[in-house]
């Protein structure tokens, strides 16, 4: 049975399940002398058993899909493992024995192919008859072992609350998961790639160059992954855009929270804001066949060397990108001071301008400060501007007109397209993914805790 | 030092007026130039795009008078077998001959021939089938123009040279003769929104990309909303105040400030490798980007439950309502409004999202229209990216004009989710 | 309507009847013109016929009041009544809310408050300002007495500041607590000290009026008590209008008290007067406590 169908069925079964449970409360509420003599609502008696019915059947399908290929593809590799000759390439040889069994293998065919093919064949179709049946079965009888249970006495609705509260848990919980998964996938992996390439070296190294290290006799021994170029790369970039960002997103949020009247604040912002909503990868076009065309024949036009793509034509426009978001989060943090603070200010005979610069700004510097940190993190962590516009070369460069490399740069590139998975060049993306990740972490967690202690301050 | 009189202070403040008053000019243009700069930028990015891309809306064709000859098609009869192996090149290039007697020689006419795109046979085969009576007979067709010749046609009116390229000043007197008999027009680009990609400028639409966006953007709309609604509902109703949902609330606002691209990463490793799911399919591609999302639809979610007052509760309470009846029969509704903003919000973040799709693979050039969420796809931002790499000037203008779709969906997106926060949002 | 008749009992049949009727709180017509001594002679600041809007709405009827050379006049009134709206007219403090509009003549030593030509940096020098919270910067004690000076480059070196700031501090009584730790935050002091520290950064820039909007309402009585007597001392230097919930600090700290009622100066007149035989119905009901 395919496994729609299956699906189906199973949603079927669970509303008669439903069905069945609500009515039977009915009845014998009726018998009983209304509903108000149950312990619950009929519905919940209802839900009880589609609980019952549906739950255990469904994780079961679950976990079936899960792991139904990796049980099959083991039992068909083992069954040809005294095959000598072709032990080697599995990957190839699974997905030439899937699909020679699915019917459209082009070429030569061996017989023990031809028999891998078969058993697999067969185990699919076992498989799958087994899920359906296991399913369907495990769904019923608990739905006739719910409805046995039920009686008027039966406290339906908290049995039913404590299932959905769990759910909820689980929910809650799929935030630290997710983190848990970013944790293990980046730092096995890394672990792997420091196991060929030292810590110090990846730390430490002035040169980049992954490509060389696909020879496997010249892995650890080339010196081609050190990381250093990437990072200052990376902070080079992050650095123009802070300058652009930083320096006229608190000033635009300054204008808009102390200067702009209401019209002004309402036509402005919604605009500023329409810079957050555009996708990074229209940033990165816009940077690469705008802004760094007409920035190279700028420096070209008054004597200066620049190359096509370039450090300040990204760091330009993901300055752009970020300008909305320094000033909505110091708008916050603005607004966040007290007007009594102005009006000591102002009430002494202070400008505008000094009751701003003198008073607020350093009332709120700690909220800015914690903004602008949270904005260092996504300039760092920015791929589709720097990947279309900032280059690849790994130079080791003070000179923002030519070509650097980021550490998100690097990481599309070594696993866009098709890799092994094990070699180290791969592996090196999940150990720049490590540093990413835990620089970016260290940052927002400093900053969310500035502007948590800033906030508490003014409440 | 005596204490200085009132009208000493009075005199030494009138001196310094002038200079503050001017400081204080500065730094209020600074704020209106910021402002400036800002706005400034929005309208050269918006211009800049639109001025690329609006040309890819409108397409060349070139209007033949093509002859369905059996001996040059080589077929007899119309069926699916015979139109598989039909010589539909051959009955273009006869026609182009015919329009152009002129033209000898080898070369020249291999010139000719790349007037008319590659994927023009198509278009005939297509006819034919629809009408099997035109086998034998002749009829005048629109097909489609190589891209070389869009580009020449579409230039010529910024200039008077045009944009050559690859063009000669042979071919250059062939369109605009074409051009002046009227066999050669501009016309709406339907294969724009059609097609999947190509390697054909000419040939290459956005649908595949814009049928991978929606499986993608269901899958993560599925499984993001419902778990980020249940979470914020925990965590804002339920969950104690311990060292555990302290736990969980930093990680939230901390995986709401993670780099994309590092959720890429997690899909690759985990999603790919370890569950060996399929590799470029939207289904991977929504789950990547509902882990990426969910900490943006928790938080505003639980923001909407918040703004629920306590009073409401209160009274369900006291009319005997369990918790779990309070939240779902009074709180619930009255939060969903917010709720939904958020979603849409999120939705939009993620149909903008390209990097963490690069990682898992939806990269590849795919040229069928995916029809479920395991079917490889791409998505509208990385055939962006895709095509943002390709050499040719028409797929720069292209390029464009799937940005500005990108961008009119986010537009309609984000309003929707601003009138529908202003139509439903309740004052208490 | 004129506020310039100085008719001591221009008082109306319908106002009388009115209060008789219990309608004190909600008629407007119980007010027309101001009783008592509104005016005085040597007037520092000079107030005529102001109104004051909020958008659409008028919070303030045609108010006439003078405050005369080192006097304290005190202003009260039930809340709401726009005594405090009027207060923040004197240093144009008012500037600073949206869509707030006065009209009317005020005027500083003969010099305007309001116009085109008016500059309110200076002006709000002469004329200081203590709010009804304390409202320390988040800075230390010393600068938070130097802000005024120094933004106004009023001492142009630091033994001058110094000395300025302890000036300041010694009038405004605070010198002795806080002169081992001039260079801790202000926001870090008690309450009263707090409101202290705003008066001697008030008095810093040596203005000549210094306004304050309910300066002990978020105070402690004994921090209360020590505010009263500051302002007391203070009188000899400056002009004081102050703006009071509490009709007993009016009378201990006020030569002239007005009364205000929704928006309309009700009353002035001597502070003992007016605690004692008040002239007009609305002043007797409000200092008998029939309403507040």
């Amino acid at each position: 049975m395919q496994t729609p169908t299956l699906f189906a069925l199973l949603l079927l079964l669970i509303l008669v399940a439903y069905g069945t449970g609500f009515r039977r409360a009915v009845s014998t509420a009726r018998s009983l002398g209304g509903v108000r003599n149950l312990a619950a609502l009929p519905s919940y008696y209802g839900l009880y058993t589609a609980l019952w019915c549906g739950l255990p059947a469904l994780i079961l399908l679950g976990a079936w899909l899960v792991f139904d290929d990796a049980i099959i593809r083991a039992m068909v590799l083992n069954s040809i493992a005294d095959k000598p000759e072709m032990i080697s390439g599995q990957n190839l040889l699974y997905a030439q024995i899937q699909n020679l069994a699915a019917g459209h293998l082009i070429g030569e065919k061996s017989p023990e192919l031809q028999s891998a093919a078969d058993y697999f064949s067969l185990l699919r179709s076992r498989s799958n008859n087994l899920q359906a049946f296991l399913s369907l079965v495990l769904a019923s009888g608990l739905a006739a072992f719910a409805l046995l249970r039920l009686s008027p006495k039966l406290r339906a609705r908290e049995k039913v609350e404590k299932v959905l509260r769990i759910a909820l848990i689980a929910c809650a919980c799929a935030a630290i998961l997710t983190t848990v998964g970013i944790l293990l996938s980046v730092l096995f992996e890394s672990l792997r790639f420091f196991q060929s390439v030292p810590v110090t070296e990846f730390l430490f190294g002035l040169h980049w160059s992954p490509q060389m290290a696909l020879r496997a006799d010249q892995v650890g021994s080339s010196g081609a992954f050190g990381a250093v170029p990437l990072f200052t790369g990376t902070l080079m970039v992050s650095a123009i855009a802070m300058f652009v960002a930083v320096p006229v997103g608190l000033m635009a949020a300054i204008y808009l929270a102390e200067y702009a009247s209401k019209r002004v604040r309402s036509l402005a912002k919604p605009i500023l804001e329409i810079l957050a909503g555009v996708p990074t990868v229209v940033y990165g076009f816009f940077a690469a066949l705008t802004v760094a065309p007409f920035i190279r024949d700028l420096a070209t036009s008054v004597g200066l060397e620049a190359s096509s793509e370039s450090a300040l034509a990204a760091g330009l426009v993901m300055g752009i990108m970020i300008i909305p978001f320094v000033s909505s989060l110091s708008d916050d943090v603005i607004n966040a001071v007290p007007q009594s603070l102005r009006d000591g200010a102002l009430g002494l005979g202070s400008t505008k301008s000094e009751t701003v610069r003198k008073v607020v700004i350093p009332a709120a510097l700690p909220g800015i400060v914690g903004g602008v940190l949270l904005a260092v993190s996504r300039a760092i962590g920015e791929t589709m501007i720097v990947v279309m516009a900032a280059g690849l070369a790994a130079n080791l460069t003070a000179n923002p007109l030519e070509s650097v490399t980021t550490v998100t740069v690097q990481i599309v590139t070594l696993l866009v397209g098709d890799q092994e998975f094990d070699s180290p060049k791969t592996l090196a993306a999940f150990a720049l993914g490590l540093m990413l990740f835990i620089s970016t972490l260290v940052l927002n967690f400093i900053a969310l805790h500035v502007v948590k202690k800033y906030r508490e301050q003014y409440d | 030092m005596t204490d200085l009189t009132q009208a000493q202070v009075r005199e030494r403040i009138e001196k310094g007026l002038a200079s503050r008053h001017r400081k204080e000019k500065l730094f209020r243009g600074l704020g209106i130039g910021s402002i400036a700069f800002g706005i400034l930028a929005v309208v050269i990015l918006f211009t800049d795009i639109i001025s690329k891309g609006s040309g890819a809306f409108v397409q060349t064709a070139i209007q033949l008078e093509v002859h369905y000859d059996q001996q040059v098609l080589g077929i007899d009869k119309v069926d699916d077998e015979s139109l598989t192996w039909a010589n539909f090149t051959g009955v273009i290039r006869q026609s182009l001959r015919d329009r152009f007697p002129s033209v000898a020689g080898r070369s020249d006419k291999r010139e000719l021939y790349t007037l008319i795109s590659s994927g023009a046979p198509f278009t005939l085969r297509d006819r034919l089938a629809e009408n099997p009576d035109l086998l034998g007979k002749s009829e005048r067709v629109w097909l489609s123009a190589d891209d070389d010749v869009d580009t020449f046609v579409k230039s010529l009116k910024d200039s008077k040279e045009g944009f050559r390229g690859r063009t000669s000043d042979q071919k250059a007197g062939w369109i605009e003769q074409l051009l002046e008999s009227g066999e050669l027009k501009k016309r709406f680009n339907t294969t724009f929104f059609t097609n999947g990609d190509s390697r054909e400028p000419e040939q290459a639409g956005i649908r595949a990309a814009l049928m991978g966006s929606l499986f993608t953007l269901l899958v993560t709309l599925a499984l993001s909303f419902p778990i980020g609604v249940a979470a914020a509902i925990y965590l804002e109703e339920y969950a104690p105040k311990n060292r555990w949902t302290d736990l969980i609330e930093v990680n939230i606002n901390n995986l709401a400030a993670v780099p994309s691209i590092v959720f890429g990463l997690l899909g690759l490793a985990i999603f790919i490798n370890f569950f060996e799911l399929p590799r470029s399919a939207p289904l991977v591609g929504g789950l990547v980007l509902t882990l990426m999302t969910l900490p943006t639809i928790i938080i505003s979610s639980r923001a909407a439950l918040k703004a629920v007052p306590p009073s409401i509760r209160q009274a369900a309470m006291g009319m005997g309502a369990s918790r779990m009846q309070v939240v779902f029969h009074h709180v619930l509704p009255l939060a969903m409004p917010g709720m939904l903003t958020g979603a849409i919000i999120g939705m939009a973040q993620a149909l903008g999202e390209t990097a963490p799709l690069l990682m898992i693979g939806m990269v590849a050039f795919i040229v069928d229209v995916p029809t479920g969420v395991t079917d490889p796809a791409t998505v509208l931002p990385v055939q962006i990216f895709l095509w943002a790499d390709s050499p040719e000037r028409a797929f720069m203008e292209r390029t464009s004009a799937a940005i500005m779709v990108l961008l009119s969906v986010l537009i309609v997106m984000n309003t929707s989710a601003v009138l529908l926060r202003k139509k439903l949002e309740r004052r208490w | 309507m004129s506020t310039m008749t100085l008719d001591a009992a221009g008082r109306t049949d319908t106002a009388q009847s009115e209060v008789a009727g219990g309608q004190l709180m909600t008629n407007r017509a119980a007010v027309r013109e101001t009783v008592g001594q509104p005016f005085c002679d040597t007037a520092k600041l000079r107030m005529r016929n102001v109104n004051v809007f909020y958008g659409e709405t008028q919070a303030i009827h045609s108010v006439g009041l003078d405050i005369g050379q080192n006097e304290v006049v005190a202003m009260i009134g039930p809340s709401g009544c726009g005594k405090s709206t009027f207060l923040r007219c004197l240093n144009r403090m008012n500037d600073t809310i949206e869509g707030c509009r006065v009209e009317g003549e005020l005027s500083l030593d003969g010099d305007p408050i309001y116009g085109p030509k008016v500059d309110v940096v200076p002006l709000r020098a002469r004329v200081g300002m203590v709010f009804q919270k304390p409202n320390p910067f988040p800075k230390s004690i010393y600068e938070n007495v130097a802000y005024g000076p120094k933004i106004h480059g009023i001492a142009s070196r630091r033994a001058d500041l110094d000395e300025i700031v302890e000036n300041s501090l010694r009038r405004a009584g605070l010198w002795n607590e806080v002169k081992d730790r001039l260079d801790k935050p202000g926001t870090g002091l008690s309450g009263g000290q707090q409101q202290r520290l705003c008066i001697a950064r008030a008095i810093a820039v040596s203005p000549e009026v210094i306004l304050m909007d309910e300066p002990c309402s978020a105070l402690d009585p004994i921090a209360t008590a020590r505010i009263e007597e500051l302002i007391d001392e203070l009188r000899e230097n400056y002009t004081i209008a102050i703006v009071t919930h509490s009709m007993q600090q009016a009378a201990r700290v006020s030569q002239r008290t007005a009364y205000f009622h929704l928006g309309h100066l009700v009353e002035v007149n001597d502070t003992e007067t007016v605690f004692t035989n008040p002239e007009h119905e609305l002043t007797e009901a409000y200092i008998t406590g029939r309403f507040g």
